[in-house]
């Protein structure tokens, strides 16, 4: 923890010795006392428009990124199976995958609008375009890493194509899937900071947008800290998950 | 018409084809294994004695011949013909019980038919206790077991071991070999048993298959007349010693080549 400390003394010190230049950048303890006041203020009677709504805001963005990852989720671990076990699937679906991967999610915002219009559909197609890529990539992988033997064994066992997918070759494949699921719930919090700031009107990513416009840098850096902050927790919580689901490994680890 | 063979391998030839040419694993094998008989595959390293045993798992087609299992030919691998595989191949993210109990779950058999029989099995092979245990937490011995196990509960026909042992210390390996032996003396599966160990071949098996360099014949087939119950103290005996000068001399002769 000494770095992330060392940081902000350094922060606080530029600020303070005017090394940057005066009124653009806030000081940590401006910034501290903005975000206190966002998130524990009283919402009405002040002259903030910020006072007390962070806890609404935040709430808008996580519920885009949990809906957006899950219809990531939903599409990309069965499609990334079948892509992996299957060379006609394959065929037929990744070089379209691999031609659409490279357009970053910002650019396909004028489409999404164009189409979605400024709703909640336009963030939700977008989180979940942008979470779906690394979900569907990383569960192809993990399937086509099946061992062979491991194949042969529960071949040789009685297991018919449907046991084999689910209990030998799913099963081998989460491990790829929760790097795959991770790298998702990364790619979703930028993806809905960058939806709100453009196709909807609420959440972190429109506050930051709108406390640029109105010059409250200590907002947007508070914004900033909030959208880290919950990127960190959903990472965590995907981790201790894989922890707990992929218990075998662990062991495997120690051995 | 007499009684179909337990194995019974007919002019059997399996090429592959590896980028631009074609890899002659084995090459016109005729072989018959009958039943309760254990058959040891005996041959230098890259004669295709895998690849025969894989031909009978069905876990490949040859390309030429007829691979019959009881008279039936071999279509895709199935319980009637149990694998015993070199690096055990247990699934990872299942204990020890769930791995045994793999077949007949799959077959969807009710506990009350199969826990006993799980329960007898892991008494035999000495597994009590480490039912809840991952494969991770095992020894390559202790795997092994648990590979035997897995698929003796599913009774099968044939027994199908590739080098089963090859990657245990001499120590685990000797301790296994017994195992085997009481096994085998209790339930007189018919067996075919790849090795490179000629002393492994003579101490389980009734019949030694021997393998000429690739692409893999059968070069001959050697009785081995010692009597049974075998421990390892028949290893000590002359009649042993002369068997196995004599395959040495077999084996030899493919190695030099």
């Amino acid at each position: 923890m000494a770095l992330p400390l060392l940081l902000l003394l350094l922060w606080h010190v530029a600020v303070t010795r005017r090394w940057v230049t005066e009124g653009i950048i806030p000081a940590p303890a401006q910034v501290a006392a903005s975000w206190y006041t966002w998130i524990f203020g009283a919402s009405t009677q002040t002259l903030s428009p910020y006072s007390g709504t962070w806890m609404a805001n935040v709430l808008h963005s996580a519920r885009r990124v949990f809906q957006g990852f899950l219809l990531a989720a939903a599409v990309g671990i069965p499609l990334g199976i079948f892509i992996g076990w299957n060379r006609l699937v394959a065929r037929v679906v990744d070089p379209s995958i691999q031609l659409l991967r490279p357009v970053p999610i910002t650019a396909w915002l004028p489409f999404a609008i164009a189409v979605f219009g400024i709703y909640d559909a336009s963030a939700l197609f977008l989180i979940g375009l942008g979470a779906f890529y690394p979900i569907v990539v990383n569960t192809t992988h993990g399937v086509r890493d099946t061992n062979l033997l491991l194949l042969r064994a529960a071949r040789m066992l009685g297991a018919g194509p449907a046991t084999v997918l689910t209990k030998v070759v799913f099963r081998s494949a989460l491990p790829s899937i929760f790097t795959g699921l991770r790298l998702g719930i990364g790619v979703a919090w930028t993806a809905v900071i960058v939806a709100e700031m453009i196709a909807v009107k609420s959440g972190l990513g429109y506050v930051l947008w709108d406390a640029y416009y109105v010059g409250r840098m200590d907002i947007c850096v508070a914004t900033m800290f909030s959208v880290g902050l919950l990127g960190l927790i959903s990472d965590q919580v995907i981790l201790r998950v894989a922890q707990l689901v992929l218990r075998w490994r662990a062991l495997e680890a120690h051995a | 018409m007499s009684v179909a063979a337990a194995v019974e391998l007919q002019d059997v030839g399996k090429e592959f084809a590896a980028r631009d040419r074609r890899v002659v694993a084995v090459e016109a094998i005729d072989l018959v294994i009958g039943h309760n008989e254990f058959a040891a595959i005996l041959g230098p390293s890259g004669c295709g004695k895998s690849t025969v045993l894989n031909l009978v798992a069905g876990f490949e087609r040859p390309t030429r011949g007829r691979v019959l299992v009881d008279g039936q030919p071999v279509q895709a691998p199935g319980p009637r013909r149990g694998v015993v595989f070199q690096e055990a191949a247990l699934f990872p993210w299942y204990t020890v019980l769930d791995n045994v109990t793999f077949g007949p779950k799959t077959r969807r058999l009710a506990p009350a038919a199969y826990l006993p029989k799980v329960e007898s099995l892991l008494d035999l092979v000495g597994l009590r206790g480490f039912e809840r245990h991952y494969p991770a937490e095992l020894s390559g011995g202790m795997k092994q077991r648990v590979g035997i196990a897995r698929v003796l509960v599913m009774e099968p026909e044939v027994l199908l071991m590739d080098e089963p042992f090859g990657s245990l210390d001499a120590q685990t390996r000797s301790v296994m070999q017994e195992l085997l032996l009481g096994v085998w003396e209790r339930h007189q599966q018919t067996v075919l048993f790849v090795t490179h160990d000629i002393e492994e071949a003579l101490l389980l098996a009734d019949t030694v298959v021997v393998m000429t360099a690739r692409p893999g014949r059968v070069k001959t087939r050697i009785p081995v007349d010692l009597p049974r119950p075998r421990t390892l103290e028949t290893t000590m005996s002359p009649r042993f010693n002369d068997l196995k000068r004599r395959l040495l001399a077999l084996v030899r002769e493919e190695s030099a080549t």
